[in-house]
């Protein structure tokens, strides 16, 4: 602008965003030829990276010169063993029928259950869980069904788990294995069941906390991310602290931390991991603003507004960069500025403690708003009851900037909102079924 | 705040007061010399700061008539002490980096005042490099400030008379200062420090060199100090103030729903021992 100004030069339009323009106009207009508008649009609306057929191919298709005919004609499969005789049609090309084995038979494939013998059984294998029907049976399964432990279970006559059929079999295999070796000269330790038996009580563990992971609820997830993320922090301050060779007091805080890490991390109803997750975070911050202080005495020198800012951040380390951005809003809407014009001690203590008190509101206006989710699946109909209690105690009554704060959050997609000194929320037309509550984004 | 081991002192009685109650604890030192009270040059207030309030920036006039293609404007840029006050106690030297195309762009400024008045019609970021006394600190303090010589509104002529002023507000802390230094600079208007318990016993002052090739160091009647901004924090603690009791309140409100929504026959969770703030 200066030197344009200077030397008097017209400013010119940046030439760039009229190209723009003219290109995604394009783009919509043309469609191949050969299939429906709508089906292209399946692909993106951009011809696939793959050629696929042309349409125009299909019909080409009629070649050649070789008389081709299909019949119907008996065949046999290696992989039965009775002489079952069956048909089917076969492509017969200039009159030779093909040959070779039917084409599926390859796929039997079975596996090699080990065969023990009585002599055996009695030298190495004898359990005082299992009888020797009771593992002749399993054995005789596991042959007729391939090791389909789940089939095998099914059709066993006791009720043994899985787990437990799995690890006679693997017993029972690992220790025929090992007696036939010694007995004529072989190595086997580097048979895969010999080198890494079958564990029971590892097994059983580990499938019970694929399944409590695989039916956790979406809040449990979340729960247990934030958690794990705190104690990953938590483990990383409590590093640095000890790195900067501060005493014992730091140690208590990251004591109580820890504690906190034990109460989050046990599998347990969502009530108390709700807790968990506050009580670390709360531990947390402090834990982050120790080291921070302790790292700032370690420089010589320093900003104030550095300081400042090296404290915003461990506030908020365990926020999301939304809930930041939110805090930010806040923050402009109270009139306060996001850095402070006279930062002097005062000021940065009291700017602090502002943004951390405002990541408090946040947090539990968040829990309230999931306590009303929780409580409203409950609620027939799609459609909000008026005059419930508490759809208007969600908004807060009071001052505008509860109802500013809500109110962006629900109306996010109307960005130029401003929704100073309203006291309920905008509803939005049927978009949501439930306008006043906040939708699938969070802090 | 944690508490430190003891250090050599006496316990002290807890700060009161003071001009900027930094002092929340007792003060300790450390690291006493080997060779005892000889050199005391070593050793530092552990949980002291030193705040030296600046304000950093520039002062831009257009020349109007005298204006030509390459030197449009007439501009300063400078380091003062927040209340006017000489910076030279603190500051040794101030070097401007200023844009490539400037003659010898490094710019050393010995004494105070810090400042520096150039001709240009260029805006560019400066890059201002603090170099404080030996007894301060070892180490520089870097601030960038962006020389603005156009007002937002460009409708209109440019003002001869009135020029574009940005400045900063900032306050260099110096954690743990020596001894000496603190001594030294205790009684200074332009630094602030916190009041020390009574009985501790500070070597004497000792006076450094300071360069005086301008009369004097203080920016209190500078030429340009009718431009000078006014950085009080009253205000601003005002609002931070008015702010947090809004959103005090708000906690307060949504905290009442909470519990209303748990209601008294399902209390799920424990008497709160764990408040979260």
């Amino acid at each position: 602008m200066d030197a344009k100004d200077i030397l008097g030069l017209p400013k010119s339009t940046h030439p760039a965003s009229q190209e723009k323009k003219s290109r995604p106009l394009k783009e919509s207009q043309r469609k191949p030829d050969g299939i429906s508008r709508e089906v292209y649009a399946l692909t993106g609306g951009v011809p696939p990276l793959m050629p696929a057929v042309e349409p125009l191919q299909l019909k080409k298709r009629p070649p050649t010169d070789e008389k081709i005919t299909w019949q119907w004609l008996p065949f046999t499969s290696s992989a039965r063993k009775d002489n079952l005789q069956l048909y089917h049609w076969v492509k017969v090309v200039n009159g030779i029928p093909p040959t070779g084995d039917y084409s599926f038979a390859k796929y039997n494939k079975s596996v090699d259950v080990v065969k023990y013998t009585d002599e055996e059984y009695e030298k190495h294998l004898t359990d005082d869980m299992w009888t020797k029907e009771e593992t002749d049976q399993l054995f005789e399964l596991c042959q007729q069904f391939d090791l389909r432990f789940i089939v095998i279970a099914d059709r066993f006559s006791s009720s043994r788990t899985v787990e437990e059929l799995k690890e006679r079999y693997y017993k029972v295999s690992r220790s025929i294995l090992i007696a036939r070796a010694a007995a004529l000269p072989g190595d086997v330790s580097e048979h895969p069941i010999v080198k890494e038996p079958y564990k029971f009580t590892q097994e059983r563990d580990r499938k019970r906390a694929l399944f409590m992971v695989l039916s956790q609820t979406k809040h449990q997830e979340r729960k247990d991310y934030e958690v794990l993320a705190e104690a990953k922090r938590i483990a990383e301050s409590h590093m640095a602290a000890r790195n900067a060779k501060e005493s014992e007091s730091l140690v208590t805080f990251t004591m109580d931390s820890e504690r906190a890490i034990v109460f989050g991390e046990t599998l347990s109803p969502p009530s108390n991991s709700e807790f968990a997750p506050a009580m670390v975070a709360h531990s947390t911050s402090m834990a982050e603003n120790a080291s921070t202080l302790v790292s700032l005495r370690m420089l010589r020198v320093y900003l104030r507004t550095y300081a400042l800012d090296q404290m915003i951040q461990a506030a908020s380390s365990s926020a999301g960069l939304r809930t930041i951005k939110r805090v930010e809003q806040s923050l402009q809407e109270l009139g306060v500025n996001l850095k402070p014009r006279v930062p002097t001690k005062a000021v940065c203590a009291q700017h602090l403690e502002l943004r951390k008190e405002i990541l408090t509101l946040l947090n539990l206006q968040k829990q309230l708003q999931h306590k009303e989710a929780e409580g409203s699946s409950y609620r027939d109909g799609p459609y909000e009851t008026p005059g419930t209690p508490k759809d208007r105690t969600f908004v807060p009554d009071s001052t505008s900037f509860g109802g500013e704060v809500l109110g962006d959050r629900v109306g996010k997609r109307d960005q130029k909102r401003k929704a100073l000194g309203r006291a309920e929320a905008p509803s939005l037309p049927a978009q949501s079924k439930r306008p006043r509550k906040l939708r699938a984004s969070d802090l | 705040m944690s508490v430190r081991k003891a250090g050599e002192s006496e316990p002290p009685q807890p700060e009161e007061g003071g001009s900027s109650a930094q002092l929340s604890q007792p003060v300790r030192t450390s690291k006493p010399a080997e060779d005892g009270d000889k050199k005391s040059t070593n050793k530092r207030l552990k949980d002291v700061d030193i705040c030296v309030p600046i304000v950093y920036g520039t002062v831009a006039f257009y020349l109007g008539r005298k204006a030509s293609e390459s030197q449009s404007h007439k501009w300063t840029v400078y380091v003062r002490g927040a209340t006017n006050e000489d910076l030279g106690v603190v500051v040794k030297r101030v070097i401007f980096q200023l844009h490539p195309s400037f003659n010898n762009p490094m710019r050393v400024i010995d004494s105070p005042p810090f400042e520096l008045t150039e001709c240009g019609w260029g805006e560019f970021e400066i890059a201002i490099s603090l170099f404080f006394h030996n007894d301060v600190c070892e180490r520089q303090l870097d601030l960038y400030h962006h020389l603005k010589l156009y007002t937002e509104d460009e409708s209109g002529p440019q003002s001869t008379k009135k020029p574009v002023v940005v400045e900063s507000y900032n306050e260099i802390v110096f954690p743990d200062p020596l001894e000496a230094c603190f001594a030294r600079l205790q009684n200074h208007p332009a630094v602030i420090v916190p009041r020390l318990p009574a009985g501790f016993n500070l070597p004497n002052p000792v006076s450094i060199d300071q360069k005086n090739d301008k009369e004097r160091g203080d920016t209190k009647d500078h030429p340009l100090s009718q431009w000078f901004l006014n950085f009080s924090e009253a205000d601003e603690l005002l609002k931070l103030a008015a702010a947090r009791q809004e959103v005090q309140a708000h906690i307060v409100n949504v905290r009442r729903k909470l519990s209303m929504l748990d209601g008294p026959p399902q209390l799920s969770k424990p008497p709160s021992g764990y408040e979260y703030a």
